[in-house]
């Protein structure tokens, strides 16, 4: 007869209750698990749906996500040239936040060469951008509809098409349009600034008696089609050739002035080590807090239900039970208890979690570790009630 | 002449609860026997004692000095035997009725009945089976599937008696076993006792503080301050 499971049928309003409100302790836990892991996804989904093999951003930066980073966009021609390299194409990135219907309204704006690679990884409603201007493609997650505009710079763009989770290194959504379009967004000055700077360029080359007006006029020219040229990326990517060495296509662009090339290798580390590493460890610490709270909890349920049962110990004793049948029950109890509020826990992250701010990856062996420990947990915890059980003297069945 | 077999044999039974200056005899030189289907009393108020002598011979509380014999097996002699199994004759020579029922709140009258059996190694369904039998003969059999607090008084400490009856033991140690009914509850209680002392052939030994509900009982011995005064008539 198993008496753990007839106590918890007797008592099944109280066992349940307290399942849910540890259900709900560990789903915080898994889910905190799952944020742990969205945060590494999130890190690298740009970077995993690039497909390249070589970030070349400003030298001496670990851009483009974890510093800024600007190079000349037509580096590129000169990455292509490159032995090894089979590709090139230049990207641009931005966090913009505006408002949208009231409220803030933040996504991250990539920016890429319609001939090139690092557009949308996939188009799930819509199309892809064929236009060079003013058209968009979003992530699903920016709840954007085919056709809607948004005003950004100087322009209104319009949604085209739909993309999958795509998202920055902080968990905004991405939102994709044309490179000259990215680096108009970013670069380009509005007219009274560029008629403030053309003021000022003139009033400085006036001030210098040696020029004839004629080259003052050149001059002022050109330094306002430099200080107004918006041909400026944050990276060049590149895909290796089939048999390509990698260190000696990094060795080579590295030769060059100005330009550090980085592997995915070392970007992800970038990324990973860096920019959320105290998130990460934040998060486990969290984790592990929690797991202690819920091992005191779970302790201390079994412990006040064993002193419950003094008497029915006692008596059991008393009529010759073994000891393993009332270990087993204290046990048994601690371990289904375990079992069923890891399975509420579960069950409400698996229907809730798409709807969290962050994205939640609920990855098996994440959820797999987290069972095993809650259940070492549900049995260490059940030593302290079945302590005090096998203290209970048979003699306390007597009396009234 | 053959020797006579009994059921229990207290000899010289003393219990001291600590030492020195602060010792306390409990219970000094208890001596009797009791036969197999004898039904048989121990009477005295609160602290005289008696349950201390109950928990000696039910295996519980160790004696200090004396014997003990359950069923012609010496179970203490100048302290427990070495090398018993005391869980073991509890289960299967002893049967425990106590004060308060102490029916297990989560199991229904037939669930109890069966765990004592199950506990002995009984196999589910042969539990079932006996446990079933029992309840039926104390006239429990439409209670079968009532949790205790669904129980009266009386049908609760009729299933605690199935649950002591179920493993056929020598001996059915009683703890009170009236003291938590009416009065008329409590002599039907005590009745049915005396019957299954009979057909079971089993020596119980009562204890009581009630001389009311010592009616018909076999022998009755009075305890005071911890000593076994004579036998007195029932």
């Amino acid at each position: 007869m198993n008496l753990a499971i007839r106590d918890i049928r007797y008592h099944r309003g109280r066992f349940i209750l307290t399942s849910i409100g540890l259900g709900l302790l560990l789903g915080v836990v898994i889910s905190m698990g799952g944020i742990y892991r969205g945060l590494f996804a999130d890190a690298l989904a740009v970077l995993h749906f690039t497909k390249a093999d070589i970030w070349v951003v400003q030298q001496n930066t670990n851009g483009p996500f974890a510093e800024s980073s600007r190079i000349p966009e037509d580096i590129k021609y000169r990455i292509k040239a490159v032995p090894g390299v089979a590709d090139a194409a230049p990207l641009s990135f931005q966090t913009i936040q505006i408002e949208r219907q009231g409220k803030p309204f933040r996504f991250f704006l990539i920016g890429y060469d319609l001939n090139g690679f690092g557009g949308p990884p996939v188009i799930l409603a819509g199309r892809d951008i064929r236009q060079k201007h003013y058209e968009m493609v979003v992530a699903k997650a920016m709840k954007m509809e085919i056709g809607e505009k948004i005003h950004l710079g100087l322009h209104d763009y319009t949604v085209v098409g739909i993309t999958g989770k795509v998202v920055s290194s902080g968990g905004d959504p991405a939102a994709y349009v044309s490179l000259a379009d990215a680096q108009d967004i970013q670069f380009k000055k509005d007219n009274d600034a560029v008629r403030n700077d053309r003021a000022r360029i003139g009033a400085n080359l006036a001030g210098i008696q040696s020029l004839s007006p004629s080259q003052a006029k050149f001059l002022k020219l050109n330094i306002a089609g430099i200080t107004e040229s918006t041909h400026t990326v944050n990276t060049v990517v590149a895909r290796l050739a089939p048999g390509a060495n990698l260190k000696e296509v990094q060795e080579r662009i590295s030769r060059w002035n100005h330009f550090r090339p980085i592997s995915v290798e070392e970007q992800t580390k970038i990324l990973t080590k860096g920019m959320i590493e105290k998130a990460r460890m934040q998060l486990g610490l969290f984790r592990i807090i929690l797991l202690v709270i819920s091992a005191v909890i779970i302790a201390l349920i079994i412990y006040t239900s064993t002193l419950d049962k003094i008497k029915v110990i006692a008596t059991l004793k008393l009529i010759g039970s073994q000891n393993r049948v009332i270990i087993g029950m204290i046990l048994q109890q601690s371990l289904l208890m375990g079992v069923i509020a890891y399975a509420i826990g579960y069950g409400l992250i698996l229907l809730t979690y798409e709807n969290f701010p962050r994205r939640i990856v609920l990855e098996p062996f994440d959820l797999q570790a987290l069972f095993v420990i809650v259940m070492a947990i549900c049995m260490i915890a059940s030593f302290v009630g079945i302590r005090k059980a096998l203290k209970v003297e048979p003699a306390e069945a007597l009396g009234g | 002449m053959d020797k006579i077999m009994y059921a229990i044999e207290v000899e010289n039974l003393t219990k001291i609860y600590g030492k020195g200056e602060t010792a306390v005899t409990a219970i000094a030189d208890a001596t009797f026997h009791v036969k197999p289907g004898e039904l048989v009393a121990i009477l005295g108020p609160s602290g005289s004692g008696k349950t201390t002598l109950l928990t000696a011979i039910g295996l519980i509380n160790e004696p200090t000095h004396g014997k003990v014999i359950i069923d012609g097996a010496t179970v203490a002699d100048e302290g427990w035997t070495p090398g018993l199994d005391l869980k073991r004759l509890r289960r299967e020579k002893l049967g425990f009725i106590f004060q308060a029922h102490n029916l297990i709140p989560f199991l229904t009258a037939l669930e109890n009945v069966m765990i004592a059996l199950e506990i002995n190694h009984l196999s589910k369904n042969e539990a079932k089976g006996r446990a079933t039998e029992l309840l039926v003969s104390l006239n429990l059999g439409h209670r079968l599937n009532n949790y205790p607090t669904a129980l009266s008084g009386g049908e609760a400490q009729r299933v605690a008696i199935a649950r002591a009856l179920a493993n056929k033991p020598k001996v059915i140690l009683a703890d009170e076993p009236t003291a938590a009914l009416d009065t008329e509850n409590g002599k039907n209680v005590m009745s049915l006792l005396k019957k299954l002392a009979v057909d079971n052939h089993s020596a119980i030994l009562v204890v009581t503080h009630d001389h009311r509900m010592v009616e018909g009982f076999d022998r009755i011995f009075q305890v005071n301050d911890g000593r076994i005064a004579d036998e007195i008539g029932s």
